[in-house]
């Protein structure tokens, strides 16, 4: 199939970008010889413009994509950096091993993962990709290949982890795995009532639970404003899964884009009654396979076309512990009030573990991340209030699913980026960094 | 199982090979590029493979033919199935204008094909067992004003095979030619890709699995089989007009 080369939001559309297909990495594109600005390119999961170039070009590295070296003793695993984490599940759970972290979709490059410094529901315990990466080998536009660890081009390697591609193309990484003693994960699910029932459940199941997550409504208000289901789980100790059920499939395809008026309060409003519900009685336990407990979207490829042709926004932030139950009721109530309708919303807190990046979004706090159709002036006006709330306590956006955030929310969130931007290579760039450091385009 | 394979840094050739290597199969791997012949071999050696030999090959030249297969059945001690793999598409504007050019191309992808499988014949029909492939493609099937050369020498080696195939099927090995649409592979990066372009990992799948089931011809994707049934059966006073 042709590949369309937008971001998973499809908002903005990129237009007038140059592809350049890196199928080897013992001879990378001259990056010098391309006219303006280049930026790495693997699955496009993304969601607003941090892997989008426009007038610019976009080195495609997903045929980069052999491994290199498995240690299966020690689960250290070296490969190149278009290596699709779906991939390497079916290679690395059969032996008994698991992504130090992953975020909600496995449909997303190891290159992909460093440079956004990706999060997963064991952020409490495991921290960010990032953190499980000993090293990698950087491609500057000077044709310098430089190999980057906590000990070795130190700072280029704090840089490049959550640095949004700019600092340089990654050829391959080297990262540590997880041992599980199987595919199975020992899932429960409890329905809470509130955002303050959220917390008190959240505070207790981050001592026992590797993962934790939430599903919060976003539609109903009053008193059953932030009302959910709190889902966590550890790996569980039980056998190989019979084969048929051990390989990953996807049940439906979303073959078009739905019309705009398919997803709207009335719709959403059914959907969160009867998914809240869903959990007979008040806690359900079951042991489920990995793919469905850390994977749930991906069973509908393509689900991003729910939103129809006009895309939509995800809005994740983080704020910090001492503001979390006010930002997080405030904004809520906001949304609620406003009419407009975010069909997924998750919410998680953040453990103390450092982000080794720069530019890395998790922080100490509760993160909450948000979809919105995209229709227009009204839905970029409730994310602005919403980006005060934010701003005021202190809090951040996460880059990977921005397309809106202005050039002051960019440096409230990362007051470093300055520091960030001098590792940036000067031949790297993206529709992401020129918007929020406000750069007019690059390059010729 | 121990498989051979020519043009191991091939996308499609790689792809097929990591489903050998899946199956713990021991691979010889022949190549231009010893660089790249070492990361297709970690790939697969992580992957599983019980040995990976490799063996770094001009395959243009074609006294290099019979020491290539000499020196993988040293390695893995016998030969049971081989790939091959190579092919240079060409730039058909510029060959047609030259006789040297044009006679190059087809070197490369019918004269040292044909040389090879003469080898691999003769090994297989002496060991009464295995399994030859060869890609091959669809442009093989009608020689098409943008790309007859290319198109001559695919077709030469489908007929070739299908003479090959025939002589061996009394002695139960199986000879499999691979007809390729269009892939999504370093060949054809310069083409503007549209919905008729496959992935090499899913190509790569369909191939091992023929292969493995002993399978005549193979279209890949499948809807190739019909489209080439068409286009096979436009009589040539209409086909001589039309632009493809």
């Amino acid at each position: 199939m042709g590949r369309s080369y937008q971001s998973w939001g499809n908002y903005p559309k990129a237009r007038n970008q140059r592809v350049i297909p890196v199928h080897w990495r013992d001879a990378p594109p001259d990056l010098q010889a391309i006219d303006g600005s280049v930026l790495a390119y693997g699955y496009g999961r993304s969601y607003g413009d941090s892997c989008l170039n426009e007038n610019g070009t976009l080195l495609d590295i997903t045929p980069l994509n052999r491994y290199i070296a498995f240690d299966a003793e020690r689960g250290l695993i070296r490969c190149e950096s278009g290596v699709l984490f779906a991939d390497l599940l079916q290679f690395i759970v059969p032996r008994g091993w698991f992504l130090p972290t992953t975020p909600g979709t496995k449909y997303v490059s190891v290159g992909g993962a460093i440079a956004n410094d990706v999060h997963g529901k064991n952020h409490h315990v495991a921290g960010t990709f990032g953190g499980h990466v000993t090293r990698f080998e950087l491609l500057r536009s000077d044709g310098s290949r430089l190999i980057c660890s906590p000990t070795e081009n130190a700072e280029l390697f704090r840089a490049t982890i959550g640095g949004l591609g700019l600092t340089g193309l990654i050829l391959w990484a080297e990262f540590k795995l997880r041992r599980i003693p199987g595919p199975y994960i020992a899932q429960e699910k409890i329905r809470f009532g509130n955002i303050d029932e959220f917390f008190a459940i959240s505070e207790d199941s981050d001592k026992e639970y590797e993962y934790t997550v939430a599903w919060v409504d976003c539609v109903s208000g009053g008193d059953k404003l932030g009302r959910g289901i709190f889902i966590r789980g550890n790996n569980a100790w039980l056998a190989r899964l019979p084969d048929k059920s051990a390989a990953p499939r996807t049940l439906l395809t979303m073959p078009f884009d739905l019309p705009p008026f398919a997803l709207n309060l009335l719709t959403v409003r059914a959907f969160n009654e009867v998914y809240y519900r869903a959990p007979l009685g008040k806690v359900q336990h079951k042991i489920v396979p990995y793919d469905p407990f850390f994977y749930p979207l991906d069973v509908i490829d393509d689900w991003n076309r729910l939103y129809g042709k006009a895309g939509f926004l995800q809005y994740q932030f983080v704020v910090p512990r001492a503001h979390d139950r006010s930002a997080i009721k405030e904004i809520l109530r906001q949304i609620s009030a406003s009419g407009v309708v975010s069909f997924l919303a998750v919410l998680k807190v953040f453990g103390d573990v450092e982000s080794p990046g720069m530019l890395s979004f998790p922080r100490p706090g509760v993160t909450l991340a948000l979809d919105f159709p995209y229709r227009g002036a009204p839905t970029l006006r409730l994310l602005d209030r919403l980006d005060q709330i934010v701003r005021e306590c202190g809090g951040a956006l996460y880059p990977a699913k921005d397309a809106r955030m202005s050039p002051q929310m960019f440096e409230a969130s990362f007051p470093n980026w300055r520091a960030f931007s001098q590792y940036v290579d000067p031949k790297f760039s993206s529709s992401f960094w020129r918007r929020v450091t406000g750069q007019a385009q690059s390059g010729k | 199982m121990r498989v051979m394979i020519i043009s191991a840094t091939s996308a499609i050739a790689h792809e097929v090979s990591r489903c050998f290597a899946a199956d713990r199969a021991a691979l010889f791997l022949v190549a231009r590029n010893a660089e790249r012949l070492a990361a297709a071999a970690d790939d697969l050696r992580v992957l599983g493979a019980a040995k990976v030999e490799t063996y770094v090959a001009d395959l243009a030249d074609l006294s290099t033919h019979a020491a290539l297969i000499e020196a993988a059945r040293q390695a893995l001690g016998g030969i049971d199935a081989v790939l091959i793999a190579h092919g240079v598409l060409g730039d058909q504007k510029t060959a047609q204008q030259s006789v040297s050019a044009t006679l190059e191309l087809f070197h490369i992808n019918a004269i040292s094909y044909i040389s090879l499988i003469t080898l691999l014949a003769n090994h297989f029909e002496a060991q009464r067992q295995g399994c030859l492939a060869v890609i091959g493609s669809v442009a093989g099937e009608r020689g098409r004003g943008s790309n007859y050369i290319y198109g001559a020498a695919k077709g030469a080696v489908a007929i070739f095979m299908s003479g090959v195939r025939n002589r061996l099927a009394k002695v139960g090995v199986s000879v499999l030619t691979v007809k390729l649409g269009l892939v999504n592979t370093p060949m054809t990066a310069h083409m503007k890709k549209n919905a008729l372009f496959a992935e090499p990992a899913q190509v790569g799948k369909r191939i091992y699995a023929a292969m493995l089931r002993g399978e005549d011809i193979l279209y890949v994707p499948s809807f190739w089989m019909w489209i080439m049934l068409v286009i096979r059966n436009i009589p040539e006073r209409i086909f001589k007009r039309l632009n493809l």
